[in-house]
């Protein structure tokens, strides 16, 4: 399996975007970067992205999750952007461990000591992991459901049964479903991936294929 | 089969009382468990908040067998709140039927700033959530909902689903929020709080409160509800407008509401409980959201008067204060309201009403343009 992923081919059978402090993948094919971390993320926005600037407000893990869900739709070539219709059909719902830890530390460190205290309501709304769920549904007019939800570890069947979940409401029919972890602003990990009724309906598969694409990451 | 959800017990720990007939008692007779405070930390602003006593918490702890010195704050809140109501269901918390789903917006984050002895990784709200899985003996991974102030909501959303889904009998959500200078020197920054009792709706508003709860409900999947209280339906929508702050048309809100709307019946609906935050633009937007949903006739409460804004506990004990209101055949009052402030002259009082109303609708909002409401019909 490592061979094949090597080629570059996307062995989950679901589309899918990979970053991490290091790499970005997108369907197992590396895009080209020179710099780390979160340098590399404002590369890969630059090259890929462009007309977004609210991104440089972003803290390190709405970037990672907005940049990973850009080079998703992109891969895909889904119409949606610049579009002015807004659609109720598609839930977000993204996972992870660490949640807004990273936004956490920098808001604490401006509150910590009374010499230095500058509490900043710019820091202070990424202590919310939902908030790249909200940054996404701008940028995509989304206006279904989003959701962040919050594990001790990552078990793609647990993330799996959620996503099954998410799709007992009548009105969706797609879920953009992801992993997004920050522990600091250069340490990150994410992987995107999008699936429909159908790609949801078994979820031992779904966890699987989510089991795989994770497993791009190492 | 049915699958339909049912509300087997819940339980309240606030300022107000340890158990949801006392919460609900003292609402009813107009008590408040704000109160203002001079700074707190480094903060040196004063703000209001609705704070639970420490030994109060420590007490429900140790009545009910839980090591005081092992769990931090929040985990204790969590904890003390769980056990009774799982102990009041009488359902047997070990058993993998039951799923346990947390809502919090920042859990343990005070550790940050003051790590009083507990590991670093506590921080973590998995690892926080599992501190209580594993008190309960419950062999299931935990999952928290942390959807800024929708979370209470959700979580009950996603309980229900889960049980829908035939993979559990019962789901245990617990809400809760513990505040800290962290949090409040966010508002404050934001420019959100009010140094006064707030005054949802009112024209003389200037902010919200912040509060200190916990709170649960014990949901069970049953083909029938022949009596007690019927989680319906709910549903979470985006306004894909701003991160922190509300739309001006109040889309989510609206779509949510016109989703739990197709099955209810109008008729039996006795209000709705609002998030009525008292901000100038939550309540503006409540009432837009309201008005679209057609809604602007049906009494409207808010209990942020009487519990300040409980975050991750809000959707939650907001629901079972509801559930209470109904069964007394009572909207309840929207304490600090008095004069309507808002564009849509939505139907809220400072005072009690009578209704013979059925069922209610919750609703919430928060950062990150996310909205949720969930539809309790009673049997």
């Amino acid at each position: 399996m490592k061979s094949i992923e090597a080629m570059g081919m996307n062995v989950s059978g679901l589309d899918n975007v990979v970053i991490s402090s290091s790499k970005v993948l997108v369907n197992g094919r590396a895009l080209e970067h020179e710099s780390q971390g979160n340098a590399m993320l404002t590369e890969i926005y630059r090259s890929h992205v462009a007309d977004w600037p609210k991104f440089f407000k972003m803290d390190t893990l709405s970037k990672v999750g907005f940049l990973a869900t850009e080079l998703l739709l992109k891969e895909r070539d889904e119409a949606r952007m610049g579009s002015e219709e807004f659609a109720s059909d598609r839930a977000i719902v993204l996972f992870g461990t660490t949640a807004s830890l990273c936004a956490d530390r920098n808001y604490q460190a401006t509150i910590q000591s009374a010499s230095d205290y500058y509490p900043s309501p710019a820091l202070f709304v990424y202590t919310l992991p939902n908030i790249v769920t909200g940054e996404i549904a701008i940028r995509c007019h989304y206006r279904g459901e989003t959701q962040f939800l919050v594990v001790e570890n990552f078990d793609s069947h647990q993330m799996a049964f959620h996503v099954q979940c998410a799709l007992q409401d009548s009105v969706t029919k797609s879920v953009l479903v992801g992993w997004v972890d920050s522990t600091g602003n250069d340490d990150f990990e994410c992987f995107m991936t999008l699936v429909d009724r159908n790609e949801a309906a078994c979820a031992d598969t779904l966890a699987e294929q989510m089991e795989g694409i994770m497993n791009n990451l190492k | 089969m049915g699958r339909l959800i049912r509300c087997i017990a819940d339980n309240v720990v606030s300022p107000l009382g340890v158990t949801s007939a006392a919460n609900y008692e003292a609402v009813k007779a107009g008590r408040s468990g704000l109160a203002r405070y001079e700074g707190m930390g480094n903060i040196t602003t004063p703000f209001v908040l609705s704070r639970i006593d420490r030994d109060v918490v420590d007490g429900l702890c140790s009545n009910l067998g839980i090591e005081i010195k092992a769990y931090t704050f929040f985990e204790k809140m969590v904890l003390a709140s769980a056990a009774q109501a799982v102990r009041d269901a009488g359902i047997d918390a070990r058993s993998e039927r039951v799923l346990f789903i947390f809502s919090t917006t920042k859990g343990n984050v005070s550790l940050l700033g003051d790590a009083q002895g507990f590991p670093s990784d506590r921080v973590l709200l998995g690892v926080a959530a599992h501190q209580v899985t594993a008190w309960m003996g419950n062999p299931n991974p935990p999952i928290v909902i942390c959807n800024a102030c929708i979370s209470g909501v959700v979580a009950q959303i996603e309980a229900m689903r889960a049980l829908r889904s035939g993979k559990y009998d019962y789901a245990v959500v617990t809400g809760a929020d513990e505040q800290s200078p962290f949090i409040i020197s966010g508002f404050l920054s934001f420019k959100a709080m009010s140094d006064a009792p707030c005054r949802p709706f009112d024209k003389d508003r200037k902010g919200l409160n912040l509060g200190e709860c916990a709170a649960t409900v014990v949901l069970a999947v049953t083909d029938a509800v022949s009596e007690g209280w019927e989680l319906k339906t709910g549903a979470i929508r985006n306004d894909a407008n701003h991160i922190s702050g509300p739309s001006r048309t109040g889309e989510g809100s609206y779509l949510a509401l016109r989703e739990v709307l197709k099955e209810c019946s109008m008729d039996d609906l006795a209000f709705v409980n609002v998030h009525g935050t008292a901000t100038a633009y939550n309540d503006e937007m409540e009432s837009i959201a309201i008005y679209r949903a057609g809604l602007i006739d049906v009494p409207v409460t808010g209990l942020k008067g009487c519990y300040g804004h409980t975050m991750g506990a809000a959707g939650v004990v907001e629901s079972i204060l509801s559930m209470y209101a109904v069964q007394d055949g009572t909207v309840l009052a929207t304490r600090g309201y008095s004069e309507c402030g808002v564009s849509y002259p939505v139907n809220v009082s400072a005072e009690c009403r009578k209704t013979t109303g059925s069922s209610f609708i919750k609703l919430l909002s928060g950062f990150g343009g996310c909205n949720a409401a969930l539809l309790y019909e009673k049997h």
